[in-house]
């Protein structure tokens, strides 16, 4: 395996990881002002992801940056064409990330409505915006031959681009609403469980309608031919035991499955890219590959051995992070630090 | 407006917000962990009162922190495409590195500090803060190698046929002579904002006569070792601006507005200059001031802005390879002048903790809460001498700032994102600051004082 093609799954495996972490993170803050109906609530809801949002933002910051350092035009081309779109994910990012931490410093009740509100604005804003942007990366994007992306922040916004945003944020909430069942107190886990089903029944129907829409949008048919594999299949069996196990309430199961669904559908699309990092419509000669877009042989073997060194000392500490909170949060807001 | 003038502009705005923040983080992150520390190793209840009260305000300003910085990583890419092209090899590595072993670490303990004090044992919560301190540290440490190789590209070779510069020596960029300079300088000039940041508060309470024992100990830690920041901030200081007189001479010169070379060189006390014809209206120098700075003897030349502007054309062809002289002279002046106010003040506060009966007047303590601004206006001009004298170069004698903005990005565009940065930090910065005020005037939690008033020496003598 060479170097490029190393980079290409470990930039994989960071948008993954940030995927599946954020994804809670995401789903939990846009369920906020719907499963939190007082303030201790509503505290409850926030201090299940408290301990984890920001190490868990960190793996976008690391893919953001992998990219930068092993791939740099990927990141130029990227980063610049999706413009405007970046902007407002970071504003989302921004609102969300201060809201965490102001929302509970002032006893005002209009000061806390309005963090919660930048919670779940900001946590909609960015859950839907990565969608648009991965199906964007699947469907192809208008780039001319200096690596230039031509299209403007409105062709991001096309029906594909918008499907793929929306099925995002219906997996993100449901992959939340499971954590809150495993983690919130009762009366808050049990009205997450209550909606879950729902979720669920909207994520299936979305997913459903990204994949048949992706047949006709992209050229994945041609790349992974008639039968695609185990893993996009896997994706869809996930989602669906997903809803076997909600229906059960067999909470840790499901959890697992909408896990393996981010997991195997970001695989999906990375193994489907390969080695392409943005495909070029205008012209397939002109698209961005993990050779043409990379970095020279020897920052990505420098990069290689520390990443070797330190990715398993950080997923170490992280893991261990979540074992010292696995507990569920009870609802007393002495307790509660958030 | 002009596309390449909105990306600098609004380069410079979120960098300045961001290292509004950070070296808060830097320095306090440092002193709530030794507070903390002091309490596992005492048992002193009112040490963990200290780490809970200044810990909570380090958390209201670390928020802040972060998420001007996620901006930065972005940004790059977003406005400056072509540097990201250009110099992706080198620069990308460090700021790949800060995230994986600095982001990830300050962020996950950081986590577990807030929401395990009944979860892990004192120990274990007080290394978890070090970590965080530790973390915010280091991840100063990668991005100023980054930096560094813009000062002083290193470690590097120019592709011909790719027209890029690739690394070709990763312990070159890392051990860029530069970092030496530049990385004490930053690192104590964020301990010695957590310093004064302290003092300063701890002076309010002094004032109202209010949890007296508690913020005693609070100023004495931070006098003591913010002194020693600030003494080791000017030294380094020192060392990097003879170390820039080396690496970028013309950088030195704008900051002294030395528009011709002198041997010996004075030290400009004041001066104001005619931008249009770049020369001096009026100037009290310090003759052969500048020389024993420079090379510690009072003579040895000092190249000027023009010699110097006829050197980089015949070097690197037409064009203007003056910075913006004005810009870079008061800044220069202000973070000096702003450093040396720090010194004279920490020596007072040094001398009022020494001995039986410390005593600041009360003009002396409002003295301190006043300065909790100093530091950041030291830092804000830092950073605005730093860059704005390396112009016109992006990567210095390499890129170009002109060549390396984003060419796709429109100047609409970047005026709708300038005016959305500049309007949401400024709302931010106004929650962060009203609740560091907030919680800074209210004091730790219980108000409890563990010595009745009347037994504890005031540090508010008599006279106040």
């Amino acid at each position: 395996m060479d170097l490029n093609t190393l980079w290409f799954i470990l930039i994989a495996v960071l948008y993954i990881g940030f995927f599946v972490l954020e994804g809670f993170d995401f789903g939990v803050g846009m369920l906020l002002p719907f499963l939190g109906r007082d303030d201790t609530q509503r505290r409850v809801i926030i201090n299940t992801i408290g301990p984890h949002w920001d190490g868990n933002e960190v793996w976008l910051i690391t893919a953001g940056g992998a990219t930068f350092a092993a791939f740099p035009h990927w990141y130029a081309t990227m980063f610049s064409g999706f413009y405007q779109a970046l902007f407002l994910l970071l504003v989302g990012l921004i609102l969300r990330g201060v809201a965490f931490e102001f929302r509970s410093k002032i006893e005002d009740p209009r000061w806390r409505k309005l963090w919660d509100w930048a919670i779940f604005t900001g946590s909609l804003l960015s859950a839907l915006l990565l969608g648009v942007a991965f199906a964007n990366l699947m469907r192809g994007l208008p780039i001319d031959a200096s690596m230039t992306y031509t299209g403007g922040f409105w062709y991001l916004l096309n029906p594909y681009g918008l499907v793929g945003g929306l099925a995002t944020v219906a997996v993100f909430l449901l992959h939340g609403a499971i954590f809150l069942s495993l983690k919130a107190s009762d009366e808050v886990a049990g009205r997450a469980q209550a909606v879950s089903g729902r979720l669920w029944a909207v994520a299936l129907v979305l997913f459903a309608a990204l994949t048949v829409y992706t047949y006709l949008e992209t050229d994945i048919l041609l790349v992974l031919g008639v039968n695609p594999g185990v893993v996009p299949i896997a994706a869809l069996a996930a989602l669906l035991l997903a809803g076997y196990f909600v229906r059960r309430v067999s909470d840790g199961w499901a959890f697992a499955m909408t896990t393996l669904v981010i997991v195997f559908t970001l695989v999906t699309v990375f193994t489907f890219m390969y080695p392409r990092v943005m495909i070029s419509t205008t012209n397939p000669d002109w698209s961005l590959t993990i050779y043409n877009a990379s970095s020279s042989e020897y920052t990505l073997r420098v990069m290689s051995i520390v990443a070797l060194i330190f990715v398993p000392i950080m997923l170490g500490y992280q893991i261990w992070s979540y074992r010292v909170f696995r507990k569920r949060l009870t609802a007393e807001p002495e307790k509660l630090e958030y | 407006m002009d596309a390449l003038l909105l990306a600098r502009l609004q380069f410079a705005a979120t960098t300045i917000y961001h290292f509004f923040f950070v070296p808060l983080t830097l320095g306090l992150s440092v002193l709530v962990a030794i507070m903390e520390t002091v309490y596992v190793r005492t048992g002193q209840e009112v040490y963990k009162r200290m780490t809970k009260f200044w810990g909570k305000l380090f958390l209201i300003n670390f928020a802040m922190g972060v998420v001007t910085g996620i901006v930065l990583e972005f940004q790059f890419g977003m406005n400056w495409s072509e540097y990201s092209r250009f110099v992706g090899d080198i620069f990308g590595a460090p700021l790949a590195i800060e995230a994986l072993l600095a982001f990830f670490l300050e962020s996950t303990f950081l986590g577990v500090w807030i929401f395990g004090w009944d979860k892990l044992s004192k120990g274990m919560h007080a290394a978890a803060i070090w970590l965080v301190a530790i973390g915010a540290n280091v991840s100063a440490l990668w991005i100023l190698i980054a930096n560094s190789f813009m000062q002083q590209p290193v470690g590097f070779t120019f592709n011909e046929v790719t027209g890029r510069a690739e690394m070709t020596d990763f312990f070159a960029l890392i051990f860029n002579p530069n970092i030496w300079v530049q990385f004490p300088h930053t690192v104590l000039a964020g301990l010695t904002t957590a310093a004064f940041f302290i003092m300063g508060i701890s002076a309010y309470h002094f004032l109202k006569k209010r949890n007296e024992d508690f913020f005693r100990r609070s100023f004495q830690i931070a006098a003591i070792l913010g002194t020693i920041a600030i003494f080791l901030v000017i030294l380094g200081g020192h060392s990097q601006a003879q170390h820039l007189a080396e690496i970028q001479p013309m950088k030195v010169a704008a900051g002294e507005a030395l528009w011709y070379s002198e041997d010996p060189a004075s030290f400009s006390l004041l001066t104001i200059g005619d931008l249009e014809q770049r020369n001096d209206v009026f100037s009290i120098r310090v003759p052969g001031l500048l020389s024993l700075m420079t090379y510690n003897q009072l003579q040895g030349e000092v190249k000027g802005i023009y010699d110097l502007q006829a050197e980089y054309e015949a070097q690197y062809g037409p064009g203007d390879y003056i910075p913006p002289v004005a810009l870079t002279y008061w800044s220069f002046r202000a973070m000096v002048g702003a450093g040396f106010a720090l010194l004279a003040l920490a020596a007072y506060a040094l001398f009022g903790v020494m001995g039986d009966m410390p005593k600041f007047s009360q003009r002396g303590l409002k003295l301190f809460v006043w300065a909790i601004g100093l530091p950041y206006l030291a830092n804000t001009a830092g950073w605005l001498m730093t860059e704005v004298g390396r112009m016109p170069w992006a990567v210095y004698g390499l890129l170009k700032v002109e060549d390396a903005v984003s060419p796709t990005v429109s100047s609409g565009t970047l005026l709708f994102s300038l005016i959305g940065f500049v309007l949401i930090y400024g709302l931010l910065m106004g929650a962060d600051i009203f609740l560091l005020t907030k919680y800074a005037k209210a004091g730790p939690d219980d108000g409890k004082d563990e010595i009745a008033p009347e037994m504890e020496p005031s540090l508010l003598g008599e006279q106040g």
